[in-house]
């Protein structure tokens, strides 16, 4: 019994040393510590910081790819279509389920390339060019690939590896060249164009207008793209997702002031003209037209020649394209719009202006017989009318009739000596400033005088200090200053008068406008968007082109010019007489002004500037063929032809003979 | 009734009801069979990169087979005197060094580093295997030299023993194994009674060789570690120095068990799901647990593991003599480290050195290798509660 005591009254069972005891205790206690810190570091991970690390976890999984918002429409003035989506079969790349990189994914690209008619040199430019702008999204190789191409790849799906069929929306021109640089084209956002505030908001990736009316236009289009939320993983290859996508909202249509019919027809005259022009012998490459209802600048039809395919920016284009459509040295290539951008000297399409001008300075009277002769001199300058014709002292209303140029001198010269007389009015009435045409760009004009001189001559001085080059090109001579001479060839719409066709077209609305309104005319903003509508085709709202200001004339003095430019246009001796022979001037009196402008080297431009009154659609026609030869001769008979659709009557060609300037 | 101090084991009274007569430890038993359940939880539900091509069945189900055929050795290995152990002492070092070389002549690159040696069915990682050869050889060491337990001498064999499979491990390079190998060691001459200067010698000359190899060999140009394994060592000191190389996983396994919150993310998660965490099916699977199962799950496993220790650190003491005792050191030793050198990891405050979490991470070597060590504890126990009651004496759980 004594023997057992010890071992029962000792702790428990086991014959632990105290040594051992304490080791274990300080290994409890280590083993102790470290649950405790890691129990901590636990709760400090998850509970308290847990809400920022399941965001971090988030922006690991989650990569947002865009749906494409399909592109509002743009609809002529009764609603019809110019510009739409279609849907098409597109071959793309799906960059995950590509071979591996190296020789496999070589000859995949080079065996799609012979299929597509690409290399693989090109398939692979693409594929690296469009998964830097969109990561994780589908490269699109080719649209509109023909029925043989779909059904190869259709059939023999596992020798394509990666390359799928998508339907696809992509933008269509039905139209073609019309109006090309007014519609503009569309194209993925670039990089430098993601800086820009009109393309604040868009994503990489997304289409938007590059040019003309889509640019313009573009944020009421593009609509709002949706998204498609992948969820990734760490290689950043999709995985099937369990996230609802976004749907897209669609672009808003815009309707146009654009009439389908004339702006065809336009398009038709310009390039008949243009070619009943060459056969005469002139080179005619280019040309430009517009046309406006004066009452409010709604823009009827605008178009430029030479003309492009919207289509073609579908695809990629080439260098020697993208030259030939920007156009080489001082030839403008088909992008550029001439009836906005194109800087012309009028000819004697600026005469009405000059007149007006001169009449409300005080410079003439409306009786005053000028410019007898066949030419003026000032100084040792000669100053001829076209062919040396002598029309003899004339009045205002047969000076404008006959176009005499010598008359026109003597008021430029009259002018010279009260100051900036003419330039002053042809500013007010829109030339040589913007006139805010819904356009991504406009040529603003020069209407040169004293000052303009004197600037230009600076610029030019300082320029060639800069540049250390013997002439810049802005002044030849950069000492000259302004002559009467100057001035005298601004009356006629010559010298360093440089403006565009819809300039123009503005001032004779104006002028028109001051006719019916007494005196008192709106200078009308140009516009050719009228309203946005929802892609459903209710209106969402109308665009508003409010007058830009008003001009006050003497109602006297104006309708003695406006009567010297229809009698110009419709009595026997008028230069554009002859050309619209026939026309009922009583329903649609023609108030028409022939130019002819002259460039040193090269073949007259034709010029037609005029105003067809009606009490329901009155018109404002411009038109424009660079070396075209006579106003008479192609432009006057284009602007008819655009007038006889407008007013619903049979179109005919009819060529002036009138050989004035 | 004559005096008769002990009375004959057959007369023994019947243990008390509330002890459940097992033929193991039934603590250690639960442990072992919650953290296998837990393992094949995480696995089954997509520990993986499903871009990998691997299915998480194929990783759960084998892992369910290593756990089974574990468990069958680790019960056998309880029914084993582990005393008989100490006889071959010498055959299981010998055993441990020819394994390990074998691994090293014969073995496939796994990673990078020649770790495993292929048969038909499995690959056969020597490293692992042999933490359980050198509990048993070293501890047998220890036990022969029980007089001599504070001799310098004895502190100098021990450390050598296991610093020559160490060495050659790190070579593998298998540096995590390496580590277990010494903390086994020191933790041996710890428990074994090895004099209080022998012990704080040994951890100065840790710090001493720890900042050469770290610091002055590789600024003088010789690298003892590879590059890659120094870069790990200290990426998780600065952990966004580098995010996209080292401090990566970290990073994201950061991310995974932060954003698993108090009760994970479930069908959510995609950092250990999608590939985001490396190795989110082996090192990285207490990641996978704390983002699937938040809080509550690695808590739960923290327990289980809290469980585990605690029931290894009282064999320890319940042990009949010093070489069950010391096995259980042994094996103590290496959970412990294991545990907290890979849950720290995962949670960023330990360094990445490829060591696995026993019975969590996927892995026939590893799972096997853990259940043979507790194996070793429950044929311990059973010892222990044999001779506790053949003398009498009720053993407590």
């Amino acid at each position: 019994m004594s023997a057992i005591e010890p071992v029962k009254r000792r702790s428990p069972n086991i014959p632990v040393s105290a040594g051992l005891a304490m080791r274990v205790a300080i290994i409890s206690a280590i083993a102790m510590a470290l649950f405790s810190v890691i129990f901590f570091r636990l709760w400090y991970l998850q509970v308290l910081s847990g809400e920022q690390y399941v965001h971090q976890a988030n922006v690991n999984r989650v990569r947002d790819l865009p749906i494409p918002a399909p592109r509002g429409q743009l609809l002529d003035r009764e609603g019809k279509p110019i510009v739409s989506s279609r849907t098409t079969n597109a071959v793309q790349i799906v960059p995950s389920a590509l071979p591996p990189a190296g020789a496999p994914r070589r000859a995949l690209y080079r065996k799609l390339g012979r299929l597509l008619g690409l290399s693989a040199a090109q398939i692979q430019a693409i594929v690296v060019r469009e998964r830097s702008a969109v990561p994780y999204a589908p490269v699109t190789i080719k649209t509109d690939a023909g029925p043989g191409v779909l059904t190869v790849l259709g059939e023999r799906q596992d020798e394509y590896p990666g390359v799928v069929q998508q339907p696809v929306s992509i933008r269509s021109y039905p139209f073609g060249q019309m109006a090309a640089q007014v519609i503009g084209h569309v194209d993925q956002v670039s990089e430098p164009e993601l800086k820009m505030r009109a393309f604040r908001g868009v994503k990489a990736g997304t289409i938007v207008g590059q040019e003309g009316l889509e640019y313009y236009y573009d944020r009421y289009l593009r609509g709002k793209p949706g998204v498609r939320r992948v969820e990734v993983n760490a290689e950043g290859l999709p995985i099937p997702a369990r996230l609802a996508p976004t749907a897209p909202s669609a672009g808003r249509s815009v309707k146009l002031s654009l009439d389908l019919a004339l702006q065809k027809e336009a398009e038709k005259a310009l390039l008949e003209g243009e070619e009943r022009a060459r056969a005469s012998g002139k080179p005619a490459p280019a040309g430009a037209f517009v046309a406006m209802d004066p009452r409010n600048g709604q823009v009827l039809a605008i178009g430029s020649q030479p003309s492009f395919d919207p289509n073609k920016f579908a695809k990629p284009l080439t260098p020697s394209e993208y030259k030939r459509l920007i156009g080489t040295g001082s030839a403008a290539g088909p992008l550029t719009n001439r009836a906005v951008n194109g800087a012309y000297p009028t000819g004697s399409t600026f005469k009405p202006i000059t007149a007006m001008a001169a009449l409300e300075g005080g410079v003439i009277t409306p009786g005053e017989g000028l410019g007898a002769g066949a030419c003026i001199h000032v100084g040792a300058q000669e100053f001829c009318n076209a062919g040396h014709a002598d029309f003899g002292a004339v009045g205002l209303v047969q000076a404008l009739k006959v176009s005499s140029d010598t008359y026109f001198f003597e008021v430029g010269e009259r002018a010279n000596a009260a100051g900036s007389v003419i330039q002053r009015k042809a500013r007010e009435l829109g030339i040589g400033r913007p006139t805010g045409i819904d356009l991504p760009s406009e040529f603003a004009g020069v209407l040169p005088d004293k000052r303009w001189r004197e600037r230009e001559n600076k610029l030019e001085l300082a320029c060639e200090r800069r540049r250390h080059v013997a002439n810049c090109g802005i002044v030849l001579e950069p000492t000259g200053v302004w002559t009467v001479g100057n001035n005298m060839h601004l009356a006629v719409g010559q010298g360093e008068l440089l403006t565009d066709p819809l300039q123009m077209a503005v001032a004779y609305s104006t002028l028109a406008n001051a006719l019916s309104g007494g005196g008192t005319g709106a200078v009308v903003t140009p516009h050719l968007g009228m309203e946005i509508d929802e892609s459903t085709g209710a209106e969402l709202q109308s665009l508003s082109y409010p007058a830009a200001r008003h001009v006050h004339l003497n109602y006297s003095d104006l309708s003695l010019v406006m009567e010297g430019i229809h009698q110009a246009a419709s009595q026997p001796g008028g230069t554009s007489a002859e050309v619209w022979a026939g026309w009922n001037q009583a329903a649609h009196p023609v108030y028409g002004k022939t130019g002819t402008a002259q460039h040193t080297g090269r073949e007259d431009q034709s010029w037609y500037l005029c105003y067809i009154g009606d009490p329901k659609r009155p018109i404002v026609l411009a038109v424009t063929v660079e070396e075209g030869g006579f106003g008479a001769e192609t432009a006057a008979p284009i602007a008819r032809l655009m007038a006889s659709r407008w007013f619903g009557v049979k179109g005919k060609f009819v060529a002036g003979s009138s050989k004035t300037f | 009734m004559p005096l008769s101090p002990i009375r004959p084991a057959e007369e023994a009274p019947p243990p008390p009801p509330r002890a459940l007569s097992l033929p193991f430890d039934p603590l250690l038993m639960l442990a072992v069979l919650a953290l296998g359940a837990c393992s094949v939880i995480t696995l089954g539900a997509g520990a993986s990169d499903p871009a990998s091509g691997t299915p998480p069945s194929y990783y759960s189900s084998r892992q369910t087979v290593y756990l089974a055929v574990g468990l069958v050795l680790m019960l056998g290995l309880s029914r084993l005197d582990y005393g008989l152990l100490r006889r071959y002492k010498n055959a299981l070092y010998v055993a441990l060094l020819v394994s390990i070389v074998a691994v090293l002549g014969l073995g496939h690159a796994a990673r990078g580093s020649q770790r495993a040696i292929n048969f038909p069915l499995f690959s056969f990682q020597a490293s692992e295997l042999g933490k359980v050869l050198l509990i048993l050889a070293l501890s047998a060491l220890v036990v022969d030299r029980a007089r001599q337990l504070r001799d310098r001498d004895t502190t100098i064999r021990v450390i050598i023993a296991a610093l020559v499979p160490a060495i050659f491990v790190i070579a593998q390079p298998d540096l995590g194994s390496g580590l277990v190998y010494m903390v086994i060691a020191c933790m041996l001459l710890f428990i074994a009674g090895a004099s209080w200067r022998h012990l704080a010698a040994l951890a100065a000359l840790v710090a001493v060789s720890g900042a050469f190899v770290l610091v002055a060999a590789p600024a003088a140009g010789i690298h003892v570690l590879k590059p890659y394994q120094v870069q790990r060592l200290t990426a998780f000191l600065h952990p966004s120095s580098n995010p996209q190389k080292e401090g990566y996983q970290q990073q994201e396994s950061k991310i995974a068990i932060g954003s698993g919150q108090k009760t994970g993310r479930g069908l959510n998660s995609n950092q250990t799901s999608n590939g985001f965490v490396p190795e989110s099916h082996t090192d990285f699977i207490f990641a996978a647990v704390g983002e699937r199962y938040g809080f509550v799950g690695a808590g739960l496993v923290l327990l289980l593991y809290g469980l585990l220790i605690s029931r290894a650190l009282r064999v320890l003491v319940m042990a009949k003599d010093l070489f069950g005792s010391l096995i259980a050191a042994g094996v103590a030793a290496m959970l412990m480290f294991q545990v907290f050198v890979n849950v720290g990891m995962t949670i960023g405050i330990m360094p990445i050195t490829g060591v696995t979490l026993p019975l969590m991470s996927y892995g026939g070597s590893s799972v096997i290798t853990t259940m043979l060590a507790v194996g070793l504890l429950q044929s311990i126990y059973v010892r222990a509660r044999a001779t506790a009651a053949l003398k009498g004496r009720v053993p407590r759980f």
